[in-house]
């Protein structure tokens, strides 16, 4: 326990806590307790679920076990842009693919990956329940529908004019 | 307003769909300027009202008058218009794709007009998050009845009578499941609402989660009486934020007023309902898997026996139905079993809804009587396939399901018919394919899902979906042999026989109905390397038609290798060996001069069924 609770600082464990406190009344519930800490780190950092292993004394490798199985966790830090591409059936007969392979190319990672500079994540996942307004993607809880390549070539301009000026804010 | 008039109210769609394109926004637009113009007219957000692709959606009442794709920008027209002027804005009515015409009466749009909306019958006409609205359509009026008039005996007979069957995919007599969790001896008893719809393609559940939460709360209720159980759970996925947060508005009312918790409704009889969330797993969906998710582990599922009812949920007995079929309880039991077997087919009562989507001019949420012929669906009501393209297939069921060719158009859709062709009915998603798309691909892309999804409990769906992706991989890119079509018939009959749960046993729909009924478009694969829908990159070559070509260049700046070449004002060239058939320039050429050609390959050989 003191090895791993030096290696991360007090606001996490606080954090944890916190998340652990909440969990009480799903107790046992390993799914929900992942989703908790999910929520709150944008993904699974491999030393909170240490954390809560020894405090709960869970088997690290069952919530593991638990976390692989589901597609909805992560275990690396996402970037600042989430791109989700849907490959739905309903998407992937409107063109998908298409769609899919053009921001991989111009963002220069696969599906899956994150930009070295953090910026953008891309995702692919099998239906977002809009397919009536298919193909869609997704960047950052923004809906984007009835896609062509000339309008994801629009939206993907924009989105990095937004993500330099804010990078050159910064600065 | 004089007199005559009743009281304007615009019904506006805030579910996912319209959402997603700005409805927020323009509902809070038209508020203000109501209230600028100090005009005597309601707004209230609705749930779904069906028709999702021409989102953002709203209704005009009394008026009738439906508009479509309305955007910030016009709500000015609407309050100017048609709020102050009575004037109908034109421009945002729906148009016939066949007549161009612009449909005044909501009521007279093809979409419409041949529904029968049971389950969603309030859909789009009231506020979800509100009880109060829900009360106002007769809401809790069937629990009443029930608690006050009916013994479980009554309810499981009504049923019995109605032929509802599970709306979740197997078509299960709900009556007979309801009969078995009933007998099971042991407490407590679980009830879980299905609500996982891991279906790429379709969006029926969430839609009902989201646009009448209450109406699966009451079916739950009843259900509850009926088998003697005390807690429900409803299971949804979290990518379905708001139908998570209408359910939890919705369970919270229904407990203040009573029709949830202790003693409800001074019966003597308790409920209450909790809401779990997946995490992303398709195979979550099947019932047994769904119980391992629920109690927190790996959602692997076990072999049954023991069924659910017997030992379910944490070894206690549980009964599990989809969301559509709690919904329908309500109806029934307030308008009797009969009305509702009337609707359906000799087997089954009621009504299927579809999520109706792909490649048809009306794309959206679609409620018709079971047994109602696929053309009714995709002409009548979908209007057709767009562009003057020619209709393909329909895909049904999903993952598990098949694709039917045009000669099933009149098949009448019920579950015996469509597992007669192969395919199944699944919860309801259809996807309409036209002639440029290829079947071979369309295989390739079921299998590459179910092969993510599986388990990996059982090694013939395991390593079974591995194979016929290899297979079917080497097909699409032109490498097979003629033998590899046997290959993958025998291992997917093979994976269909021997895989433990119903995903691994359905996984080979898609690829044995695409070779049953577009045999020689796998042929035209293997022997001719060619792929007849154009889709297939490697098999395919772009390009450009020197006598359409402007030479506006667009097509050369696009390229991001480089492999067109041409001068300004002049044709243009594909270099086919740097091309890398991203199809970049396909889309973006003003002039409609690129096209795409495969080998040539012979029509007749072999011959589709
Ligand atoms: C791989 C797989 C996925 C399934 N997914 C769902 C689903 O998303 N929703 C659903 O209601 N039933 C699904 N089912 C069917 C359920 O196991 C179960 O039969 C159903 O929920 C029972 O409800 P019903 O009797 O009301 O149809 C799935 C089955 C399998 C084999
Ligand atoms: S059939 Fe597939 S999903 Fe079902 S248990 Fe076997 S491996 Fe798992
Ligand atoms: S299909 Fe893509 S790679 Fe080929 S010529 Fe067109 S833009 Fe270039
Ligand atoms: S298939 Fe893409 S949103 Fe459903
Ligand atoms: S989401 Fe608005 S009509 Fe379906």
């Amino acid at each position: 326990m003191t090895e791993i609770v030096g290696k991360i600082s007090d606001v996490e464990i606080q954090d944890l806590d916190e998340i652990l406190e909440k969990h009480k009344e799903g107790k046992g519930n390993n799914v929900t307790l992942l989703q908790l800490i999910q929520n709150h780190y944008g993904y699974l950092p491999d030393y909170a679920l240490k954390y809560v292993s020894s405090k709960l004394k869970i088997p690290l490798a069952e919530l593991y076990g638990v976390a692989t199985f589901y597609a909805q966790f992560s275990f690396t830090e996402k970037g600042k842009y989430v791109v989700t591409c849907c490959d739905g059936t309903a998407c992937h007969v409107k063109g998908a693919p298409l769609l899919i392979e053009y921001l991989e190319d111009q963002l220069k990672i696969k599906s899956g990956e994150t930009t070295d500079d953090k910026l953008f994540t891309l995702e692919t996942v099998a239906c977002l329940g809009c397919c009536a307004i298919s193909p869609v993607i997704v960047i950052n809880d923004v809906y984007y529908g009835n896609l062509t390549l000339n309008k994801v070539k629009k939206i993907l301009k924009k989105v990095r004019k937004k993500a330099s000026e804010s990078t050159e804010a910064k600065e | 307003m004089s007199d005559e008039t009743k009281k304007r109210e615009i019904f506006i769609c805030r579910s996912t769909g319209c959402n997603s394109s700005n409805a927020g926004h323009i509902q809070d637009l038209l508020a203000k300027r109501i209230a600028e113009n100090n005009l005597n007219v309601a707004i209230k957000k609705t749930g779904c009202h069906g028709f999702c692709q021409m989102g953002p959606i709203m209704v005009i009442q009394p008026d009738n008058v439906l508009y479509v794709q309305v955007q910030p920008k016009d709500v000015d027209l609407i309050v100017k218009n048609h709020l102050k002027d009575n004037n109908v804005v034109e421009k945002l009515l729906y148009t016939d794709p066949e007549s161009g015409a612009k449909i005044k009466d909501m009521n007279k749009v093809n979409f419409y007009m041949h529904q029968k909306p049971i389950v969603k019958e309030h859909f789009g006409k009231i506020d979800p998050e509100s009880i109060d609205d829900y009360l106002e359509v007769g809401g809790y009026e069937s629990l009443k009845k029930v608690l006050s008039e009916y013994s479980p005996d009554d309810v499981i007979e009504e049923l019995k009578i109605s032929k509802l069957r599970g709306r979740g995919g197997a078509g299960f007599p709900t009556y007979l499941k309801w009969t078995f969790a009933r007998r099971s001896k042991g407490q407590p008893k679980y009830l879980i609402c299905n609500g996982d719809e891991g279906d790429p393609g379709a969006f029926m559940d969430r839609s009902t989660l989201e646009s009448d939460p209450h109406s699966v709360i009451e079916g739950m209720v009843i259900a509850g009486y009926t088998m003697g159980s005390n807690q429900g759970f409803i299971y949804t996925r979290a990518e379905y934020p708001l139908a998570i947060d209408r359910i939890n508005k919705a369970v919270d009312s229904a407990r203040e007023k009573g029709f949830l918790g202790e003693n409800i409704l001074d019966s003597g009889f308790n409920f209450d309902i909790e809401l779990k969330t997946g995490a992303g797993a398709f195979v979550c969906g099947e019932e047994t898997a769904l119980m391992a998710s629920i109690e927190g582990k790996r959602g692997m599922p076990r072999p049954r026996p023991p069924f659910p009812a017997n030992s379910g949920l944490w070894g206690k007995p549980t009964n599990i139905n989809n969301v559509k079929t709690y919904a329908s309880i309500p109806k029934i039991i307030a308008k009797g079993g009969k009305w509702f077997a009337d609707i359906g087919t000799e087997e089954s009562g009621g009504t299927i809804i579809v999520a109706l989507t792909g490649n048809i001019n009306n794309s959206g949420l679609v409620e018709i009587p079971l047994g109602t012929p696929i053309r009714k669906l995709i002409y009548d009501i979908g209007g057709g396939i767009p562009e003057g393209k020619k209709f393909k297939a329909i895909q049904v069921g999903g993952p598990s399901g098949g694709c039917l060719p045009a000669k099933f158009l009149d098949t009448p859709m019920d579950n015996s018919n469509l597992t007669k062709l192969g395919a199944i009915m699944g919860s309801g998603g259809f996807i309409v394919l036209d002639d440029e798309t290829c079947m071979v691909e369309l295989a390739h892309f079921f299998i590459q899902f179910t092969q993510t999804e599986s388990c990996g409990k059982c090694a013939p769906c395991r390593v079974g979906t591995k194979k016929m992706l290899d297979l079917l991989t080497k097909i699409k890119s032109g490498q097979a042999e003629m033998e590899d079509l046997d290959k993958l018939e025998n291992i997917a009959n093979f994976v269909k026989k021997t895989s433990l749960c119903g995903l691994g046993q359905t996984a080979p729909n898609p690829v044995l109905t695409t070779l049953k009924y577009f045999r020689d478009e796998y042929i035209a694969h293997i022997k001719y390397h060619a792929c007849p829908a154009l889709q297939c990159k490697d098999l395919i070559q772009y390009n450009i038609d020197p006598e359409k070509c402007i030479g506006c260049t667009l097509c050369a700046k696009n390229c991001a290798v480089d492999a067109i070449t041409g001068v300004k004002k002049e044709p243009h060239k594909i270099d086919e060996s740097i091309c890398i058939r991203c199809g970049l320039c396909y889309s973006s050429c003003p002039s409609n001069a690129i096209y795409k050609t495969t080998n040539e390959y012979p029509t007749e050989e072999g011959g589709s069924e």
